[in-house]
C-alpha cells in the first residue's frame, strides 16, 4: 500500500486535522461525544450535529473555536480530500470517518457495534483499504450475548425481589439511554429513577427522538418508595454513599466487562448484565473482512488479540499506541 | 444442572453471607437426591472427577482456539476456568444438558479417548453460566467465596440439626450423601460411622492482649511452645487412621510415613511438624509436603513427618473432652507411657511464676530456637470446638523487620493484572543489591497506584511481564522468620513476608544488608 494519507497519530496530513485528538488541536474530527474522544478546546471541531449537541451539553456550548456539522453520507471535499461520516452505531451521533484522497479509502471506526438499536443511527458497512479499528472487546473471551437477554434478567430480579431496590449502574451518555430503552421495549412502563448525573443528556436524547418514557429524580423520592424500583445511576454512585438512600439495594452494572465473573465480584456488583456498545470479538473480525480493508490498524483496547488474528488471516495489522488516551488495562467509558 | 448453575452464579456473585445461606438451604430443599448430594459434595470440595483435569480441558479448547489467543486471554480473565468458559467457540442449543449427577456418571465411565469429544460436546451445548459451572465442577476450583463450612452451616439451617454434629459424622460419609440427607430430613436416625472416620471440630485460641495479663493468675494456666507446622487430628483405630487438617480435610494420603506408624486407640490434637529425631525442621520444609496428594521416597527420606501432640479427646473411645485440661493432660502422658509411638510425641509444658518470666522464656525461645510464641492453657477447661473466650491464648513472637530494596516488579492477575503488585525485593551484599523475597500484600489500594506509577517511571528493563526498576525505593518488610535456601540467590527465605511500610523517605544505601538477615536466620535453625 502506498504512504497512507493518514499518519499513526491519526492525523491528515493534507487538510491537517486531527480524528479524536487527546490534546487541544486547530482542527479535529470527532467520532462521537465520549469523554475519551471529545475533548473541550479545540479550534475547530467537524461532527455529527448528534455529536456537536452532546458536546455542548457536556462541556459547554463554547467548548470549541467553531463547530462545523456534518450529516451522515454527505460528502464533504477540502481540496483533494474528501470526508464523509457514517454512522457507527455506538452512541447516539456516533460515527466512523471516511477519507478519500488520490484513489486510498481509509476508515477511522471511532468506537462502534453492528447490533442495531434504538438510541443511536445504525451501523454501516464501509469499504476501505486501511481501516482503523477499535478493539475495546478485542478477545475471544468477548462473546456478547443478546441484550434481550439481559434486560430479561434484570426485570426478572426485579420480579423475585420486590423489596429491593435494583441501582443499575451505566455511563451517563449513551449507556443509560440504551439500558432505559431496552427496559421499554421489553414492555417495562414503571418510572426509572435517575442519579443527577443523568436527566441532562437522557433530555437531549427525548429532544432528538429516542423516547424513554417516565424518568423521575431519584432525589428525595420517600426510601420505601423506591422498593422494587430501577434506578440509573453511573457506576461510581452505585456503591457509594449514594447509595444508601435506596432500600437494600441490588447492585448492577451494564457494562461489557461484566462477562467475566471474578471482575464482577471484585467490584462487588450482584447483577452483572453484559450490556456493551462496542463489537464483541466475532464482530470485530466480521467486520474487519467485510470491509475488504488489506492494512487494519488497531487501538482502543486489547489490541494485540486483534493483530494477532488479522496477521493469521494474512492482513497487514500494527497497534496504533495513541498518546493520551487510556492506559493499558484501563475500562474506558461506556463499554 | 441449570439449577446448579445458577446457584453457582448466585453464591459466587451475591456477597452477603446470608443471602448465600438462603440460596444453599432453598437448593438443598428442593432439589432431589441424588443431584443435591453431588452439588454438596462441589461444595465442599469432596468430589473429585478423576478422568477431567485441568490439562485436559485446556488441550480441548486449544484444538479450537488460537493458543496464542488463549495466553493472551487467561492473561486478562485470570481464572483458567473462566477463560474456558468464556472463550469456547461453538455454541448449538441441544436441549438441556444432562443433571448433575448423570454428568458425573458420564465422566466417571467416558474412557480417555472419547473424553475429549464428550467435552467439546457438552460445552457447545452449554449456556454461558452452564459452561461456567461444568468447567468449575470438573476443575474443582471454585472461587465463589463458598466454604465447605458455609455448605455444613446450610445443611444445619435446612435441618434443625447442629452443625458440630454435621461436621463429627462428615468424614464418615461419601458422595452422594443420602443417609445425610435421610438424617437431616428425619427419615432416618444419625449415620452410623467409624469413629477413626470421624472429625472432631477443634478447640481454637485467641490472641493474648496486653490487658489480660492483669486479670489472669499465672498459676491457672499452663504453657507450651507455639509450634511452626499445622494443627492437625489424628484418629487411631488400631490399624485404622485419620489425619485431619484444621478445617476436616483429610490429609492422611501423604503422611503415610504417619499413619502407619502408630498404635493404639485414641483421638489426639497436636502440630504436624518434619525432622528426624523429632527435631522440628523450617516450615520450608513441611511445606513441600503440604499440599500433596501423597508423598515421594524423597520427601519420606529427607522430610519424616511426626505429630508433637498437646492434647486428647478420646481415650480409648472414651469422650474426654468434658474432663478439664489438667485431666486430659494426664490421660495424655499415661496414654503415651502405655502406647510408645515413633511418629508421636507430647509437647513440653514449660515452667514460669509469672508473667514477667513467661515473657522471658517467648523472647528466648524466639531468639534462640525460632519459636513462633506460647500457647498459653487454663488449666480448668473443658475441650470446647471453636474459639471459646479465655481458655487457650496464643502470644505469638514480635514479627522481624528488614529495611530492604525493591528490584524487580511483576503485574498482578485478574483485577490487578493493569498494575505492578508483585514485588521482589533484595539487601545488600557488599556492593550489589541480593533478592531475598516477594511480597504482594500488606499495602492499600492507594499505595499501590502510587507504586505502579513509580515503578513505570522508574523501570530500567523488562523482561516479559516483569520490569526490573532503579534501585532506590525501600520497603521495610516483616516476616516471621528467615531460613537458608538454595532457591534464592541471595541464600536466605523469609517465612511469610509482607510489605509493612513503603520508606519513601528512605535512601536505599541505608537499606539492610545480608549480613543482618543472617541473625534471623541463626535464630531459626535449630
Amino acid at each position: 500500500m502506498a504512504t497512507p494519507i493518514l499518519d499513526r497519530n491519526l492525523h491528515l496530513r493534507a487538510i491537517d486535522a486531527y480524528i479524536d485528538p487527546s490534546v487541544p488541536r486547530e482542527r479535529a474530527i470527532i467520532t462521537h461525544g465520549h469523554a475519551d474522544h471529545a475533548r473541550s478546546g479545540h479550534g475547530a471541531v467537524l461532527a455529527t450535529p448528534d455529536t456537536i449537541a452532546i458536546m455542548q451539553t457536556r462541556y459547554g456550548a463554547d467548548c470549541a473555536g467553531r463547530f462545523e456539522p456534518l450529516d451522515f453520507g454527505v460528502p464533504l471535499r477540502i481540496d483533494d480530500v474528501t470526508i464523509t461520516l457514517f454512522p457507527a452505531g455506538h452512541i447516539l451521533g456516533s460515527a466512523q470517518v471516511l477519507i478519500e484522497q488520490g484513489g486510498q479509502r481509509v476508515v477511522v471506526t471511532g468506537d462502534y457495534k453492528r447490533l442495531a438499536d434504538r438510541t443511536s443511527q445504525p451501523y454501516e458497512l464501509v469499504a476501505c483499504d486501511l481501516l482503523v479499528t477499535e478493539a475495546t472487546f478485542g478477545l475471544p473471551v468477548f462473546q456478547h450475548p443478546h441484550p434481550r437477554v439481559e434486560i430479561g434478567r434484570l426485570l426478572q430480579s426485579v420480579v423475585d425481589q420486590p423489596d429491593r431496590s435494583h441501582l443499575v449502574g451505566c455511563y451517563a451518555l449513551g449507556k443509560a439511554q440504551r439500558v432505559i430503552a431496552l427496559l421499554r421495549d421489553a414492555g417495562y412502563e414503571a418510572p426509572i429513577y435517575l442519579h443527577g448525573a443523568m436527566p441532562a443528556l437522557c433530555a437531549l436524547y427525548e429532544e432528538r427522538g429516542v423516547a424513554l418514557g417516565d424518568l423521575r429524580p431519584a432525589l428525595d423520592v420517600p426510601k420505601a418508595e423506591l422498593a422494587g424500583a430501577i434506578v440509573i445511576a453511573p457506576p461510581s454512585a452505585i456503591r457509594d454513599r449514594w447509595s444508601r438512600r435506596f432500600p437494600d439495594p441490588v447492585v448492577c452494572q451494564a457494562s461489557g466487562w461484566m462477562s467475566v465473573k471474578q471482575r464482577a465480584r471484585q467490584a462487588l456488583v450482584e447483577l452483572p448484565l453484559v450490556i456493551s456498545d462496542h463489537c464483541d470479538w466475532g464482530e470485530l473480525q466480521q467486520t474487519i473482512s467485510e470491509t475488504g480493508a488489506e492494512t487494519v490498524w488497531v487501538t482502543h483496547g486489547r489490541e494485540d488479540g486483534l493483530v494477532h488474528w488479522c496477521r493469521s488471516q494474512g492482513l497487514a495489522a500494527e497497534p496504533l499506541d495513541i498518546q493520551g488516551f487510556a492506559d493499558e488495562g484501563s475500562e474506558g467509558e461506556a463499554a | 444442572m441449570k439449577h446448579f448453575a445458577q446457584l453457582l452464579e448466585l453464591l459466587a456473585l451475591t456477597p452477603s453471607r446470608t443471602r448465600k445461606l438462603a440460596a444453599l438451604t432453598r437448593y438443598f430443599r428442593e432439589v432431589p437426591d441424588p443431584d443435591r448430594g453431588y452439588a454438596l459434595a462441589v461444595l465442599t470440595g469432596t468430589l473429585s472427577i478423576a478422568n477431567v483435569k485441568p490439562a485436559l480441558l485446556k488441550e480441548v479448547v486449544l484444538a479450537e482456539v488460537d493458543p496464542a489467543l488463549f495466553a493472551m486471554s487467561y492473561d486478562y480473565v485470570g481464572d483458567l476456568g473462566e477463560t474456558i468458559a468464556l472463550i469456547w467457540p461453538h455454541h448449538a442449543s441441544g436441549g438441556e444438558l444432562p443433571t448433575l449427577s448423570e454428568l458425573v456418571e458420564l465422566f466417571n465411565t467416558t474412557s480417555r479417548r472419547e473424553m475429549p469429544g464428550v467435552i467439546a460436546g457438552l460445552l457447545t451445548r452449554a449456556e454461558i453460566n452452564e459452561r461456567w459451572a461444568l468447567v468449575k465442577l470438573t476443575t474443582g476450583a471454585l472461587r465463589i467465596g463458598v466454604s465447605a463450612r458455609l455448605a455444613k452451616t446450610a445443611l444445619a439451617e435446612m435441618s434443625g440439626v447442629e452443625l458440630q454434629a454435621i461436621e463429627e459424622v462428615w468424614h464418615g460419609l461419601s458422595v452422594p450423601y443420602d443417609p445425610l440427607f435421610a438424617w437431616l430430613e428425619g427419615r432416618a436416625g444419625r449415620p452410623d460411622i467409624d469413629q477413626s472416620a470421624r472429625f472432631h471440630p477443634l478447640m481454637l485460641s485467641n490472641p493474648i492482649e496486653d490487658k489480660d495479663f492483669e486479670r489472669l493468675a499465672p498459676c491457672d494456666f499452663a504453657a507450651e511452645w507455639k509450634w511452626d507446622g499445622i494443627r492437625v487430628q489424628l484418629a487411631i483405630d488400631g490399624a485404622r487412621v485419620s489425619l485431619f487438617s484444621r478445617t476436616g480435610d483429610d490429609i492422611a494420603a501423604a503422611f503415610p510415613d504417619i499413619i502407619d506408624n502408630v498404635s493404639g486407640r485414641a483421638v489426639l490434637d497436636g502440630e504436624l511438624l518434619v525432622g528426624r529425631e523429632f527435631a522440628a525442621a523450617s516450615f520450608n520444609d513441611l511445606q513441600q509436603r503440604l499440599n500433596r496428594k501423597t508423598a515421594t521416597p524423597a520427601h519420606l527420606r529427607d522430610s519424616p513427618a511426626f505429630i508433637r501432640v498437646y492434647d486428647m479427646l478420646f481415650d480409648g473411645s472414651e469422650d474426654i473432652r468434658t474432663l478439664d485440661w489438667t485431666a486430659r493432660r494426664a490421660r495424655l502422658e499415661a496414654w503415651f507411657a502405655a502406647n510408645p509411638q515413633s511418629r508421636l510425641d507430647v509437647s513440653e509444658v514449660l515452667n514460669f511464676k509469672d508473667w514477667a518470666a513467661l515473657a522471658a522464656l517467648r523472647r528466648q525461645g524466639a531468639d534462640e530456637h525460632g519459636h513462633e510464641g506460647v500457647m498459653i492453657k487454663l488449666r480448668s477447661s473443658p475441650y470446647v470446638p471453636g474459639r471459646p473466650k479465655g481458655y487457650w491464648f496464643k502470644w505469638k513472637r514480635d514479627p522481624n523487620v528488614v529495611d530492604a530494596v525493591l528490584m524487580y516488579a511483576q503485574r498482578g492477575h485478574g483485577k490487578r493484572s493493569s498494575y505492578y503488585s508483585d514485588y521482589t525485593f533484595g539487601v545488600w551484599k557488599g556492593n550489589e543489591i541480593v533478592p531475598i523475597g516477594k511480597a504482594y500484600f500488606g499495602f492499600t489500594d492507594e499505595e499501590l497506584k502510587q507504586l505502579d506509577s513509580w515503578i513505570r517511571s522508574h523501570t530500567t528493563g523488562s523482561f516479559g511481564p516483569v520490569r526490573e526498576v532503579s534501585k532506590e525505593l525501600v520497603f521495610e518488610v516483616a516476616f516471621d522468620s528467615a531460613q537458608l535456601s538454595t532457591r534464592h540467590k541471595s541464600g536466605v527465605a523469609l517465612r511469610f513476608p509482607r510489605i509493612n511500610r513503603i520508606r519513601w523517605d528512605k535512601p536505599a544505601r541505608e537499606a539492610g544488608t545480608l549480613e543482618d538477615m543472617m541473625v534471623f536466620v541463626g535464630a531459626g535453625s535449630d
